[in-house]
């Protein structure tokens, strides 16, 4: 399919920008199913965020997934690496290329929030925050999104039981 | 006397926020100078509980997210896990989830117009913009046996084929929305006050509107063009011609003539999907267990409230690793501070009803 | 009931009848929409459903005005507090009905933010079930109040406070 393959094309040009401009940070590329996807260190995330919205157009932040890969590791007894990866989806409008970014963060690292480079962090991190007790520095008001201030527990976290750690009300 | 500001608390239980949702207002004298928006008193774990949910089990559970367009939600999440586990739907089923997603689009946009004019003052749109959506709600009962929350959609394709009973019920359906359409548009469209409570209030131009990462009519309300349908298009929509309504300045007024022209183009789609309704299968053999092999996947529609996306990792078993829902209202409600801030308090209850927000779908 | 209250008189039945037909064709709903079954009551309270024949289609925005308080939706740990304030600020006779599976008992939520089920915090009066009910189920539950409230003794309530019904 033509148009798949100019995509394929613009997107190995913005994932050799990136090698470029950063060298080792940048851990891998390749391309997913659904757009490029990048795995970077952690220390230049703010730097590549706003490198990839200034920059290489992508103009849009459309969410902050994390995960915790409590399991993943041999045996499924404990993570292989860092606890949590947070991905960030990003899209380049109107061409419609997408990239998903992939940080890793050890339990109780902060990442850089976000929130400066891209309006539409404000809520994905903090929803973050509170499902997983993943901290951004430099949020402006980092705090539960969903559930009252005064909940114990980072619910999505894999170690956290389905039906909660209160038995009703 | 000077006056101070003040805060003032709207919800969570309201008749105008359209679900649980609190909005701290800060204002001053009448002018709103803050809000700040509280969710959560809709959170229902659905993200926690969809990990311990086989891929067929997610399906219904997504019904409830957006839950005035359930299809939505559906298509979403089946077109997601099919492209991670590489599972091609047959024409058939696909031209028939174009139909029920557009005769979803349809019902959502009546309900909203219903809603929005009642919140303002217009109480017979709610009337009527019900009573047509109940003419669509009757072709989903007769279809897949429900009215709101369907489970219209399943991996592979859909439940049920469309019987020539089925047809006609739709194209009699379509028959009578354009009266319903017109009616409407006489009430409001040239109506004084309408204009006088929805022209230039709540503006968000174009470039702010990217900025916060808005999506659907209210984006394209704003005069960006951008569709999923259009630009990535899923599930055979590149196969019919429609257009993509556009407005320029932004306001409320724009984003009610953008979803009454949606409207029409969602009829267009669905009598151009029937008269070329290819033969054939309408979904595909599916295991009963179905096992994705490790990888993950972001695919998002176009789904009446806006961008409707997932994220599914999976891990090799038939239950997923992770399953995230890109909530368009989550992102467009992020963005009610910037309009309403320097409007007149009453204003606010508009201009919510402008977004079509469902808490549902924002609190998961 | 005692000996003493079957010999009541002619004119307090007959007051009481009058008074449970006043009532049960006059609910004040207090719409409490909170999810998915909302759309339905509103559905139910538009054109085609009608709640109006039954006198109800008066919804209070203000618990303060309502006598019926319908759970229409499933209430969370964060919106429980709220959900009890709202009950608390009725005015006596109220009734509520739950709407609904997860009013009823959490639905298909078994999860660490939803309440399992809203007569934890407030008694019910009718659970109509459904996920969601259709707007017929939810008048049949009505109906099936209005059953109820025909039942009741306002005159005993008035004449004897002890008999009042334990809120």
């Amino acid at each position: 399919m033509p148009a798949a393959s100019a995509d394929d094309r613009r997107l190995q040009d913005v994932a050799e920008s990136l090698r470029g401009r950063f060298g080792d940070a940048v851990v891998e590329t390749f391309l997913g199913k659904d757009g490029l996807i990048v795995r970077l260190r952690p220390a230049r995330l703010r730097e590549a965020l706003t490198f990839l919205k200034e920059n290489q157009g992508f103009n849009a932040l459309q969410d902050i997934i994390a995960l915790d890969n409590m399991k993943r590791g041999p045996a499924g007894l404990g993570p292989a690496g860092p606890r949590f990866e947070v991905l960030y989806q990003l899209y380049r409008f109107p061409e419609g290329l997408r990239l998903r970014l992939s940080v890793e963060a050890a339990e109780g690292e902060e990442l850089d929030s976000a929130q400066p480079v891209y309006k539409s962090a404000d809520w994905a991190e903090r929803e973050a925050y509170d499902m997983f007790g993943i901290r951004f520095a430099g949020h402006p008001d980092l705090r539960r999104i969903y559930l009252p201030d005064d909940f114990e527990g980072f619910p999505l976290r894999k170690d956290f039981p389905l039906e909660g750690t209160k038995r009703g009300l | 006397m000077a006056f101070k500001e003040i805060e003032l608390n709207m919800g969570p239980q309201h008749p105008s926020t359209h679900g649980v949702l609190r909005l701290k207002l800060r204002v001053d004298n009448e002018v709103v100078r803050g809000v700040e928006p509280v969710v959560g008193y809709l959170h229902r774990g659905m993200e926690k509980l969809w990990e311990s949910q086989t891929f067929h089990q997610i399906v219904p559970l997504t019904d409830r997210l957006d839950y005035i367009a359930s299809v939505s939600n559906n298509l979403a999440f089946v077109l997601a896990a099919e492209k991670l586990a590489g599972v091609e739907v047959p024409k058939r089923g696909q031209y028939i989830r174009v139909i029920l997603t557009e005769l979803q689009r349809l019902a959502s946009h009546l309900a909203w117009v219903g809603f929005m004019a009642n919140d303002i003052g217009a109480g017979t749109v709610l009337l009527y913009g019900f009573e047509a959506r109940e003419t669509i709600l009757d072709f989903f009962e007769d279809y897949a046996g429900g009215r709101l929350t369907i489970h219209a959609l399943r991996l592979g394709g859909v439940p049920y084929d469309l019987t020539p009973e089925n047809i006609a019920l739709i194209r009699k359906v379509l028959d009578g929305l354009p009266a319903v359409l017109k009616d409407i548009g006489r009430l409001l469209t040239e109506n004084r006050i309408w204009k006088q409570r929805t022209v230039g209030v709540g503006i968000l131009n174009a470039a702010d509107a990217v900025e916060y990462g808005l999506t659907g009519p209210v984006l394209r309300a704003s005069g960006v063009n951008w569709d999923v349908r259009k630009r990535h298009a899923y599930s055979s929509y590149d196969d019919f011609t429609f257009e993509v309504p556009l407005a320029r300045n932004g306001d409320l007024y724009d984003r009610y003539r953008v979803r009454l022209a949606e409207m029409d183009q969602s009829m267009s789609i669905v009598r151009q999907a029937l008269d070329r309704l290819p033969d054939g299968e309408f979904r595909a053999k599916v295991p009963r267990v179905f096992k994705v092999q490790p990888g993950e996947v972001f695919h998002s529609i176009e789904a009446p409230k806006g961008e409707l996306g997932f994220y599914i990792r999976s891990n090799g078993t038939d239950k997923p690793e992770r399953v995230k829902m890109k909530s368009p209202s989550f992102i467009n409600l992020q963005s009610l501070e910037k309009m309403c801030v320097g409007n007149l308090f009453a204003d606010v209850v508009a201009i919510l009803g402008s977004l079509d927000i469902v808490l549902g779908e924002i609190d998961k | 009931m005692t000996d003493a209250d079957k010999k009541e008189s002619f004119f307090l039945t007959k007051a009481d009848q009058f008074i449970t037909w006043a009532m049960k064709n006059s609910l004040w709903p207090f719409g409490s929409g909170l999810a998915c079954c909302a759309i339905e009551m509103i559905a139910t309270a538009a054109a085609r459903y009608d709640i109006s024949r039954f006198g109800m289609e008066l919804f209070r925005a203000s618990p303060r005005q309502a006598d019926l308080f319908i759970v229409a939706g499933t209430v969370t740990n964060k919106m429980a507090p709220v959900v009890r304030r709202l009950w608390e600020q009725m005015p006596d006779p109220k009734w509520v009905v739950a709407m609904g599976n997860c009013a009823i008992g959490g639905g298909p939520f078994p999860t660490y933010s939803v309440l399992q089920g809203v007569d934890k915090i407030i008694p019910v009066d009718v659970f109509v079930a459904g996920c969601p009910p259709t707007p017929q189920g939810l008048l049949h539950g009505l109906m099936t109040l209005q059953d109820k409230i025909a039942h009741m003794h306002p005159t005993q309530e008035i004449l004897k406070p002890h008999a009042r019904r334990i809120r």
